[in-house]
């Protein structure tokens, strides 16, 4: 068995810690005695046949217009293939907004997304800062949502939860984020995974279960994530 | 530059000022502390333009210090320079860095017709607040350090800090001189084709044990912003700093006027160094210092070009940086029964590296247990994503243990778990800081030193928890 994770522009998309969701599934994967590669899929890199899990992080503007083009044609294809074909993904703000049909900035041109995901993401008036508690098939997942765009979901997407404390998707419905198979988009950034084993586990679990049937992870002794857990969960109640 | 006229009688500035001082007074009376802007923004609301006023009557001009990461050391540093040169200098050193705080501090250092007490200014600018600052005050030098990430959630995306910049470095007129750290990539290009007179500083250190292997993951600046292609570095010093040029379009980093070289770093005690001017190569300005890091390289260099600059004589500037000490919160001693503290702020990924390196780089690991104290109140960050920008990984290898206290005390101890540090090195202790501390201490072995990083509403909880319990203070400034 072996973990191999395809981290969608690694260098250009990758700020408010993301790296600590790929640190996370890493070593999730390696406590168990589980075999890790990481791939760093950049501008112009192909999609690697045998990634079985992807993570695509946020970025800055200017960096996400690029990788925007990156991902059209083949390349966005070759990603919604794998997805179809049960590969688990996370993505997280600029990557979810483009996982979307599109996102539209403030006066520039919009990005055309890869579509895997029935959302529409626009540039809003407001940008939305604070520790978020949403409520999922995962149980409570705990974050901190720093942006402005306002995704909405179209009448096929589902959401990955609906917030207790926090702006989610728009500010207005309640969604958090969108889930198709075993694909996950969310503005929940940097350092999700870590507090969240339980989402963690869930994508290692589908990246191993793909053309392998079901495959069931040991447990981990969580007793410190569990407590960064509870920190959250008492910021987010104490700060917004 | 000829100062505007000491005698001309402006109204409304006298009657912003007047009740400036009776804010301060009531302040000060009260005895509450921290209202720095306080009398700013009584001032600014009279007079909206009090600021420049007072400003551009300093007859030497104004000086103003911007950046992410040093722009506070490098404005006490120059300050004492000016200073020892025998100046009397108008300086925003009691902490706001916004435009209100800055126009609070020159009006408490002006008479009451806003004439300033002071033959120049020295003004540290918070990064969003620059181009108002600079607008205002017209200065006749501004020094850029560096752009990092920093509090993300107070100013969205870096990009929006250089498109705040661009136009602000634009305006700067022909007459001001512009030092720049060359070897920041993004600070190299907006400070491309500007009607101001470039200067450009950095390092040019060739010894391998200063550089940096690859580029750490919380750098920022990693693309060509002529093409877009991704930079590669020659020599690497810090984050994204050092000789960057790109593969693809040739740009590359610009000659530098001031460079720093011959780096020696003592630990966390001190740092020798050369700066060397383009201009006369072969003379070079030696000087050591007793901060200690290469982050306070960069400073000590843009300082003594800021000096040299302005036409402060050589001898004068390296006495006064040999002078220097820490200022709030850098580096900072204290002995706590029995025990040698050293405590360090950390405040974003790019400065916990260096401080990480600068505990590291003599012994290869950690050479003392270690406390990390993590708070998310706003002057923090509330976003504590940022400690996965750090690498604590270079910790994995050593022996020593490490404790974690604050309000994110578990989210701290969760980072260094996954750094794959050995689960019985990780402490998650009470996030009490007093209750922390003590704890800490409790366990380290009899006369043995501690180190203590903490972010910056951490800082001021602990020293008021030193202090109450008559901790002595070896050296640090109030
Ligand atoms: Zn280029």
């Amino acid at each position: 068995m072996k973990l191999v994770i395809g981290w969608l522009y690694a260098s250009t998309m990758n700020i408010y810690g993301d790296r600590g969701n790929v640190i996370a599934l890493h070593r999730r994967a390696e406590w168990r005695g589980i075999r890790v590669e990481i791939r760093e899929i950049g501008i112009g890199d192909p999609i690697p046949e045998d990634v079985n899990c992807f993570f695509w992080g946020g970025g800055q503007d200017q960096e996400q217009a690029a990788v925007a083009a990156d991902m059209q044609g083949t390349k966005g294809e070759a990603l919604r293939a794998a997805i179809e074909d049960g590969a688990s993904l996370l993505a997280v703000c600029g990557g979810y907004q483009l996982l979307g049909h599109e996102y539209r900035p403030h006066n520039a041109a919009p990005q055309p997304g890869v579509g895997l995901f029935d959302a529409v993401s626009t540039a809003g008036p407001e940008r939305f800062i604070g520790n978020v508690i949403v409520e999922s098939e995962w149980g409570e997942l705990v974050g901190f949502e720093n942006h402005s765009g306002l995704t909405t979901l179209g009448p096929t997407a589902t959401p990955m939860g609906r917030v207790r404390v926090g702006r989610g998707n728009n500010g207005r419905d309640g969604t958090e984020g969108a889930r198709y198979r075993n694909a996950v988009g969310c503005y929940l950034h940097g350092s999700l995974l870590p507090k969240n084993p339980a989402l963690a586990d869930w994508l290692v679990e589908r990246a191993l279960a793909r053309r392998r049937g079901d495959v069931q992870l040991e447990p981990l002794p969580d007793t410190i994530e569990s407590m960064a857990h509870a920190e959250a969960v008492a910021r987010a109640a104490a700060t917004r | 530059m000829a100062p505007e006229t000491i005698t001309r009688r402006d109204p409304r500035l006298i009657a912003a000022l007047t009740a400036a001082k009776v804010t301060s007074a009531a302040i000060r009376r009260a005895g509450r502390g921290g209202g720095t802007a306080a009398p700013g923004l009584v001032a600014e609301r009279i007079d909206p333009s009090l600021l420049g006023k007072i400003a551009r009557r300093l007859p030497s001009g104004a000086i103003v210090v911007a950046g992410t990461n040093g722009k506070t050391t490098v404005s006490r540093m120059l300050a004492d320079i000016l200073q020892a040169h025998g100046l009397r200098v108008a300086h925003n050193r009691s902490g706001s860095n916004l435009a209100r705080g800055v126009a609070s501090a020159l009006a408490s250092q002006a008479d009451l017709f806003g004439n300033p007490r002071a033959d120049i200014g020295v003004i540290e600018s918070d990064e969003a607040a620059f181009p108002e600052i600079a607008r205002q005050v017209q200065p006749s030098l501004v020094i850029l350090n560096n752009l990092f990430r920093d509090q993300l959630d107070r100013y969205g995306e870096l990009d929006a800090i250089a498109s705040l910049w661009r136009p602000a470095l634009q305006r700067l007129p022909e007459t001001t001189t512009l030092l720049v750290n060359a070897d920041d990539p993004a600070l190299a290009a907006l400070s491309e084709a500007i009607p101001a007179r470039r200067v450009t500083f950095g390092l040019d250190d060739r010894n391998p044990r200063y550089l940096l292997d690859a580029i750490p993951h919380a750098a920022d600046a990693k693309v060509c912003r002529t093409c877009g292609d991704v930079l590669t570095y020659d020599r690497l010093y810090s984050a994204h700093l050092g000789a960057w040029r790109c593969p693809k379009c040739g740009a590359t980093r610009p000659p530098l006027d001031f460079a720093g070289t011959n780096l020696a770093l003592h630990g966390v005690d001190a740092l020798d160094l050369d700066v060397a001017r383009a201009s006369s190569p072969d003379h070079p300005l030696s000087l050591r210092l007793a901060i200690p890091g290469l982050y306070n390289a960069y400073n000590a260099v843009a300082a003594a070009a800021g000096a040299a600059t302005i036409g402060i004589p050589a001898g004068t500037i390296a006495s006064a940086l040999g002078d220097y000490r820490s200022a709030f919160g850098r580096i900072e001693r204290v002995t706590y029964r029995g025990h040698l503290l050293t405590l360090a702020l950390v405040k974003n990924p790019v400065g916990f590296n260096e401080t990480l390196r600068m505990l590291t780089i003599a012994t290869g690991g950690l050479a003392a247990p270690t406390l990390i104290a993590i708070n998310d109140l706003t002057a923090d960050g509330r976003d504590v994503s940022w400690l996965w920008d750090v690498d604590f990984e270079l910790l994995a290898d050593g022996t020593a243990p490490l404790s974690t206290t604050g309000i994110r005390a578990a989210d701290m101890a969760n980072r260094l778990k996954y750094a794959g540090l050995h689960a019985n090195r990780i402490y998650p202790l009470d996030a009490d800081l007093a209750t922390g501390l003590d704890t800490f201490v409790d366990a380290l072995p009899a006369g043995a030193p501690g180190y203590v990083l903490l972010t910056y509403t951490a800082l001021l909880g602990l020293r008021q928890v030193l202090a109450d319990r008559g901790a002595v203070e070896q050296f640090w400034e109030q």
